[in-house]
């Protein structure tokens, strides 16, 4: 059930890439950064949140978690 | 003159890395290639984004959103946040345990293996070492641009012809030779440890660069408020990039599953656990990275000097503008530091390259087609060191070349990794896919993509399009049309190989 909703939280962050809502918007956040770029730059904060998550729920290979090299 | 001194002592720092890493050699091939699988989190985090971020991202992404203005964030930094990591998370960890458990050194075994076809091996070797070489060339060409711009008048004596700064061809002579004589020394493992320096430097770099560019410019609204007074369109995507355009750049990160050298980089982790922080963090760095150098792009396009003439001028040379910026806005000291920064973030990608190249041939050309009892293992790492003089002579040679854009020269080199990347895709997900499948589509790749890159004039008409999309739209779909398409009408692979990499079947 969790790895259904990481993945389909990967769906969602892959469509939120497309912000054609903020194309032609020259809105300055805090006064210098363009809300194009601002959006974008939030957006790899929440990817690695997401990610978080996915490491957390949606392991691909447990059978070789935890395994280490031999040294 | 002092950033010369500054960046000849970060470079000798490089050379005393790779010098302390051979104090842990083991004296094996696995141990040179692959620092015997002995990388933990932190490093394995660092050298990979030192290793996957080049001149591309510093040099290239500030030159390009100098042109093109924000948009080149979401084509390509925002969209690695997301591509990249899945690509570590669905492809690397997988890849990763499937040589751990099979003992692989580079990828050309492991497809070999899979396909059970040494074809498949003979096609992959030049085309992966063809394709690393404009990789290679980005860096170099990087490299060139922002040192030569930041030692404008250093040496008047020397180098006349170049108003005193250090020309092109001797620093990549110099680049080359201290990558060249680190890695050989260090291995795997002095790359991995030089990348995790160099990645602390270089994110540093973007950080330091922006707030002391926009302190000159009077703090970072000013600096922005001209864009928006000057040139207002480079603060928005508009019709600098197409809304189709803008989805199909997020292809191109993709490349990633199939570069030689982080395939390498992945196979050193310690377990699996090890990749958790690379892909937490990888998206962080990105944006760490990236929104910088944006910024400054940006900021270059609208940037004026005291006497009101531009910063960067109209007329400058390709790949210049982050050292332009750096070099008029800054102190010469940090100066210096600034481009020991930039450099790090070129050598940090260079180094992991000159190994996978060295691996590929040493491995998957001399180890498999000569018997081990005529080549010690010592023969083999040599043999790998000189493969690598020569295709770094090749790349060097190219670099001194009319120079082309860093972006759009790395823009058709991840293209035609990309074309592969449904390979690497059906090798791990698609129990059907055959070997006659695989030689198709990378004959398929490699055509398609050699045609548009000469229709493209080599890289040199900017913003090419072929059918109205990017060309890597008609590579991919020729890639998995030719996959799909022969692998269906041609013979299953062998049971015993099914078994041996889907375990899970159970034949």
């Amino acid at each position: 059930m969790h790895r259904r909703l990481i993945y389909v939280a990967l769906i969602l962050l892959a469509i939120l890439h497309q912000d054609f809502w903020f194309w032609d918007d020259a809105t300055l956040v805090l006064g210098f950064l363009p809300i194009g770029l601002a959006y974008h730059s939030a957006y790899c904060i929440v990817a690695a949140g997401v990610w978080y998550l996915a490491t957390k729920f949606a392991w691909p290979d447990p059978n070789s978690e935890g395994e280490d090299m031999p040294q | 003159m002092t950033q010369l001194i500054v960046i000849c002592i970060y470079l000798l720092a490089l050379l005393s890395i790779g010098w302390l890493a051979k104090g842990f050699f083991r004296g094996t091939a696995e141990d040179y290639f692959l620092a015997s699988h002995s990388i933990g989190p932190v490093m394995l985090l660092m050298s990979i984004f030192g290793t996957t971020m080049t001149a591309f991202a510093l040099v290239g992404a500030t030159g390009e959103s100098y042109r093109l203005g924000i948009g080149v964030f979401g084509m390509l930094a925002s969209s690695s946040a997301l591509v990249h990591t899945a690509v570590f998370f669905f492809v690397g960890i997988k890849l990763w345990a499937i040589g751990k458990r099979l003992g692989y050194l580079t990828q050309i075994q492991y497809f070999r293996n899979r396909f059970e076809s040494d074809t498949v091996g003979l096609m992959l070797f030049p085309i992966l070492v063809g394709l690393v070489i404009p990789y290679l060339l980005t860096g170099l060409l990087g490299a060139g641009g922002v040192v030569s711009a930041l030692t404008v008048g250093a040496l008047p004596d020397v180098f006349s012809a170049s108003g005193g700064a250090v020309p092109a061809w001797a620093t990549n002579l110099v680049i080359c030779s201290v990558v060249l004589i680190y890695v050989s020394i260090g291995g795997l493992r002095g790359a991995a440890w030089a990348n995790t320096f160099q990645t602390i430097v270089f994110l540093m770099t973007g950080v330091v660069a922006t707030v002391l560019i926009s302190n000159e410019l009077g703090g970072v609204q000013a600096a922005t408020q001209a864009v928006l007074d000057t040139h207002p369109e480079k603060l928005i995507r508009g019709d600098a990039v197409s809304q189709f355009g803008f989805l199909a750049y997020a292809l191109i990160p993709l490349s990633v599953g199939v570069f030689p050298h982080v395939f390498q980089h992945w196979l050193t982790a310690r377990s699996a656990q090890t990749f958790k922080l690379t892909i937490i963090g990888h998206p962080l760095f990105i944006a760490l990275l990236w929104t910088p150098c944006v910024l400054i792009g940006v900021w270059a396009t609208s940037a004026v000097m005291g006497d009101g003439s531009l910063v960067v001028p109209i007329d400058h040379p390709p790949n210049t503008e982050l050292g332009i910026m750096v070099q008029k806005l800054t102190t010469p000291l940090m100066g210096g530091l600034l481009g020991a920064g930039i450099l790090a973030a070129i050598m940090s990608s260079l180094d992991s390259q000159f190994l996978a190249i060295s691996s590929i041939f040493t491995n998957d050309i001399v180890g498999h087609y000569v018997s081990r009892e005529q080549v010690s293992d010592e023969q083999l790492v040599r043999l790998g060191r000189l493969f690598v003089v020569l295709i770094v002579g090749v790349t060097y040679g190219l670099s001194l070349l009319e120079p082309r854009s860093v972006f759009a020269l790395g823009i058709w080199c991840f293209s035609g990794f990309t074309a592969l990347f449904p390979l690497v895709v059906a090798s791990l997900y698609w129990r059907g896919v055959t070997s006659a499948g695989a030689i198709a589509s990378i004959v398929t790749s490699a055509v398609v993509w050699f045609l548009l890159f000469r229709d493209s004039d080599y890289a040199a008409i900017a913003g090419y399009q072929f059918l109205g999309m990017m060309p890597v739209v008609t590579m991919i779909a020729c890639s998995i049309i030719a996959l799909v398409g022969v692998s269906l009408v041609t013979p299953p692979p062998s049971d015993a190989t099914i078994d041996k990499f889907f375990p899970e079947a159970g034949h």
